[in-house]
């Protein structure tokens, strides 16, 4: 009764509300990265430098107007935030934060779930999440959010291709689609396989940016040329499940490149003798270091790169990306194929 | 009630009631999305089956890419009602044309429908882990279903070819 329905279920809160912690708290760290990266301060004002920012922000987006415009489709309309936030809350379901760990007299996985599909898994969940924003784009019955609700599902259908196909190379590498599986496998071949699989590496990274919707691909949201995007109607709360679900997704997109190519809960150099020092830290405090580092490249990117045309993104997605996921893979195959 | 039975129910609760609000909606993208929840739900009855290859498949393949298709078309058509060509009251036996061959299909379809709900029970169960494991399938798939596997592959290129062609002369004429 205590392993498979109450640790489960303690588990399940812990993750979501941690989460939700870290993405109101990736708000903060990123306005203030990008105000050190021009020259200003960034939030200050509440509390001492701006760490109480995320707890003003959350107060005030649920205290504003929730207005739904009167010609929007009222169902699809509230539909869309949820279906927005859910897949991007659900994958975590599959992510290693750690090996099986002794607590209080009790063997606890520092994860909540490793099925043997994982990977697929996360696969699936993340091309549901697409329907959030056609479908705000669509029931907002206006024109920005359409144009760029559209533009959204291009540009995420297109990376798509690129990000799975490249992730087909990992699976080779590894022999499993579970998580767990893989980050074992980089322990067993003695090698992350960022070292092994440096072109799938900046693939996924790239596709993960433009999956994210994140600068400098960006279109969905050009403030420019859409007045802000396909929740350009949205207010409220339900803007903020936009927003949450976006910085969901970064997380998540940094935890599975953490996992696939940094050896998830692994020390660097596993299996040095001479290292084994650094199995002093414990197992998720790497994961969550090696994560971490990601989410700062997402913002370092952003405050870095310019924004790519929308004709620029399409030619890149595929004529570059999913050529050099096909040809990785290829290689990978004959490469696995001659060493056996 | 054991906990399994109860999800069965409920996933097969959802998709029944989805199914047939797909074919009850006028709102073409209502039944887009209700389309979805079905297949969501199936998904769910696939792994209580014990086969979660399946149904990982079964949402990458047609909630994640046909359906947003689907989804896609229907939101440029622009089609918030559907349009009957003919005369509702008139019985769809009696309609013209492609109406009468859908109904005739819509027949058989029952037909086939009670023949194998009145077909008495187990059609075998697979030897343990055979749709669990995702190597199992792989393997089957390329040694003892090659040759369909490989069939069916060329089928959708032909089909890809085919649209890409009609897609063409339209733009050329």
């Amino acid at each position: 009764m205590v392993d498979t329905l109450v640790i489960p279920l303690l588990k399940i809160v812990i993750v979501l509300n941690a989460t939700l912690v870290a993405v109101t708290y990736m708000v903060l760290l990123e306005r203030k990265v990008i105000a050190w990266a021009q020259s200003r301060l960034g939030p200050m004002r509440v509390g001492p430098y701006g760490i109480l920012q995320p707890v003003a922000d959350a107060v005030k987006l649920m205290i504003k107007e929730d207005i739904t415009p009167v010609r929007a489709d009222k169902w699809v309309f509230t539909a869309a935030p949820i279906i927005s936030m859910v897949p991007a809350l659900i994958v975590y379901a599959v992510i290693p934060f750690g090996p099986k760990i002794t607590l209080f007299g009790r063997q606890v996985s520092l994860y909540i779930t490793d099925i043997n599909v994982g990977l697929l898994y996360i696969v699936s969940v993340a091309s549901v999440g697409v329907y959030g924003i056609i479908l705000a784009g669509y029931a907002s019955n206006s024109k920005f959010p359409l144009l760029a609700s559209l533009r959204a599902s291009a540009q995420l259908i297109s990376y798509e291709v690129a990000v799975t196909l490249t992730l087909v190379s990992v699976i080779l590498m590894a022999g499993t689609l579970s998580m767990v599986g893989i980050v074992d496998a980089q322990y067993n071949q003695h090698v992350w396989y960022v070292i092994a699989q440096p072109v799938a590496f900046v693939l996924v990274l790239i596709g993960g940016l433009a999956e994210t919707n994140r600068a400098p691909f960006d279109l969905p949201e050009a403030e420019q040329e859409l007045t802000g995007g396909f929740h350009t109607e949205y207010s409220g709360m339900r803007f903020a499940l936009f927003f949450l679900a976006e910085y969901a997704n970064m997380i998540v997109v940094s935890s599975v490149v953490t996992t696939l190519f940094l050896g998830g809960w692994l020390p660097p150099f596993p299996n040095t003798p001479a290292l084994h020092f650094l199995y002093a830290i414990p197992s998720w405090i790497w994961f969550f270091l090696k994560s971490f580092f990601f989410l700062y490249v997402f913002i370092w990117v952003r405050a870095t790169l310019p924004r790519y045309r929308y004709d620029q993104l399409m030619r890149l997605g595929w004529k570059v990306l999913i050529p050099l996921a096909i040809l990785n893979l290829v290689v990978t195959g004959i490469v696995k194929v001659m060493l056996m | 009630m054991a906990p399994e039975t109860l999800a069965f129910y409920a996933f097969g609760a959802v998709a029944v009631v989805a199914s047939l609000l797909v074919i009850a909606q006028r709102n073409p993208i209502y039944s887009v999305l209700l389309l979805i929840a079905s297949f969501g739900a199936l998904s769910g009855l696939y792994v209580l089956l014990d086969a979660p290859f399946v149904a990982v498949i079964q949402i990458i393949v047609y909630a994640g890419a046909i359906m947003v298709l689907f989804l896609f078309v229907v939101m440029l058509l622009n089609a918030p009602h559907e349009e009957t060509e003919y005369d509702e009251r008139v019985h769809p036996l009696l309609r013209p044309g492609p109406m009468r061959f859908g109904a005739l299909l819509a027949l058989v379809l029952a037909g086939e429908l009670s023949w194998a709900l009145t077909r008495s029970g187990d059609s075998g169960r697979f030897p343990a882990g055979a749709v669990a494991s995702v190597r199992a399938i792989g393997r089957s798939l390329f040694t003892d279903y090659a040759f369909p596997f490989e069939v069916t592959s060329i089928l959708i290129l032909v089909a890809m070819v085919g649209a890409v062609l009609l897609a063409r002369r339209e733009g050329r004429g």
